[in-house]
């Protein structure tokens, strides 16, 4: 072999990997750019309205000076915790079904069902919500709010448990059949114990979806001036109180709506932080 | 203690591919029995049928006969988990729960069967990992390491120590060294011969050296069915049968 040929690249692919790695690093930008345009954005007008009064005081009259969003805090707490309630718990047993037992017709028909509700555009959702049981109840309340967002829930957290459970290699579900223990015991305690880390980003994806939504609590939750707490009440929540405000035509609510685009911001961090935290205690990183 | 397998006219399938062929045979209590043969040859599904792990394969079926001791194993009524408990397995890959620490993944057959106290536990735990003759390397890491940090060797002691843990009576093990190297093998082929003083113990291997290594008797399977079964001595040394003199001697597989 002549000493030329020995690793020797020519100028044609030379260019071409240049050209290929400018691209990739171009996506990478289009795509992060405008996320830390958003945040910083989100932080430079929102940080100066950051105060004790935010998040303990109830909105102030229009007009008047000051005031916080407390009783939207709370209610977007509630509303976000019966949407937890509802769309946790279903959207990983959709997925250990799909996983565990949905290699057939039933299995196409859910998973179909699944994306296309994921699909559906949330406001659909919310009037969904709406003759569930707004309808029924005759009046807009904090649960009909959660119901909506729970439903939304359900496709994301279901769809993501299921793709965690099939990397779940076959040979651990022998391993566990092989010592006698029972199908259902094997799913929960070894499967679902295994892919956990992976379900855990599942929850926070969705999470993290619902808590920003509006459009599906306009007619459901319905937004409220005042404290509540009971679920049968109309109830205040962040991203509505943000939206109103943001519309409105006094200057002090825009600034109170871009502190409150902010918190959301930041709690959905928060909470997204710990309750990582939370669920890795007692499950061992395939490293240590 | 162990007990013997009575294997009579054993078919099985996958779908609508017969994989065994009217397999009879006696595997007797306290002894190691060899299964070697050819890839594809209906080892592995062989000792699958025996701890009724075959049916968990979709379209997966069998008939004839299995007994275990006094139990009849796809007798009415009998659960597939009830033979699992008393049949350990050991598969050809290591596959220790991977978020489970040494000391769970021991354990993990008797806590998700609700044994819950923990004194015992630990001296259980103990003892196998000691009987799998891997204690004194995990000792000091049992809760803290998780069982795929070890070395693949240490991973199938540690699947070893996790059948025993259950105390069963029987142990299947599926090429159990095929994919370690030399030193662990041997390692792994000595505990074999300290285990069957208390169990009846089945392994598939394809390797033959191993075979006459470790077992009593051997069987000789080929396309689904078992062509010989002796003393592994009289197998190696004076095969009845042609095909198994030829697989013995190299001329194939």
């Amino acid at each position: 072999m002549p000493k030329s040929a020995k690793l020797q690249v020519s100028t044609r692919r030379r260019v071409m990997n240049w050209l290929g790695l400018g691209a990739i690093t171009l996506a990478t930008l289009v795509v992060t750019v405008p996320l830390f345009l958003i945040l910083g954005t989100v932080i430079y007008h929102g940080i100066g309205g950051l105060n004790w009064a935010f998040f303990t005081q109830m909105p102030k009259p229009p007009g008047e000076v000051g005031g916080g969003m407390a009783n939207a805090l709370v209610g977007s707490g509630i509303i976000l915790m019966v949407a937890s309630a509802i769309g946790i718990p279903f959207g990983i047993g959709t997925g250990i079904f799909l996983a565990e037992y949905g290699r057939n017709v039933y299995g196409d028909v859910v998973r179909f069902t699944a994306d296309v509700l994921n699909g559906v555009p949330s406001i659909v959702i919310g009037i969904t919500a709406y003759a569930l049981v707004v309808i029924t109840q005759r009046h807009f309340s904090a649960l009909s709010g959660g119901v909506a967002l729970g439903i939304m829930m359900v496709p994301t957290v279901g769809r993501t448990t299921e793709a965690v459970l099939l990397m779940v290699p076959q040979s651990v579900r022998e391993a566990a059949l092989g010592l006698g223990i029972p199908q259902w015991r094997t799913t929960l305690s070894v499967v679902v114990r295994t892919a956990m880390s992976g379900i855990v980003t599942g929850i926070m994806l969705a999470f993290a979806r619902i808590a920003g939504e509006t459009a599906p609590l306009m007619f459901t939750a319905f937004g409220n001036q005042f404290w509540n707490t009971n679920l049968n009440e109309p109830t205040a929540a962040l991203p509505l109180q943000i939206y109103v405000y943001a519309l409105g035509p006094f200057d002090e609510w825009h600034r109170l709506a871009w502190t409150g685009a902010f918190v959301l911001i930041a709690l959905i961090a928060i909470t997204m932080i710990l309750f990582r935290f939370a669920t890795s205690r007692g499950v061992m990183r395939e490293t240590t | 203690m162990g007990v013997g397998i009575h294997v009579s006219h054993l078919n099985a399938w996958f779908g609508s591919k017969q994989a065994l062929y009217d397999i009879n045979m006696e595997v007797p209590a306290n002894q190691a029995t060899a299964v070697i043969g050819p890839s594809g040859c209906g080892k592995s599904t062989f000792v699958r049928c025996v701890n009724r792990m075959h049916e968990t394969v979709p379209e997966a079926r069998v008939e004839g006969k299995i007994q275990i001791g006094e139990t009849e194993v796809y007798g009415r009524g009998v659960s597939p988990v009830s033979i699992r408990r008393r049949i350990g397995m050991v598969f050809q890959k290591p596959n220790p729960f991977p978020t489970m620490s040494i000391y769970d993944n021991v354990a993990a057959g008797l806590k998700l069967n609700g044994f819950h106290k923990r004194r015992e536990l630990d001296e259980i735990v103990e003892r196998s990992l000691q009987h799998a003759a891997l204690w004194d390397e995990v000792k000091d890491d049992l809760k803290k390491k998780s069982g795929i940090s070890l070395s693949g060797g240490q991973q199938q002691r540690l699947c070893i120590a996790r059948a025993l843990a259950v105390q069963p009576e029987i142990m299947l093990m599926d090429e159990p060294a095929s994919a370690l190297d030399p030193i662990s093998t041997s390692k792994i082929e000595d505990l074999i011969f300290q285990l069957k003083e208390e169990f009846t113990i089945v392994i598939v291997t394809h390797n033959m050296q191993q075979a006459a290594r470790v077992a009593d008797f051997t069987g000789f399977f080929l396309m689904g069915k078992l062509i010989e079964f002796d003393k592994t001595e009289k197998m190696f040394t004076n095969p009845a049968d042609k095909r198994t003199e030829d697989y013995i001697t190299g001329r194939f597989g």
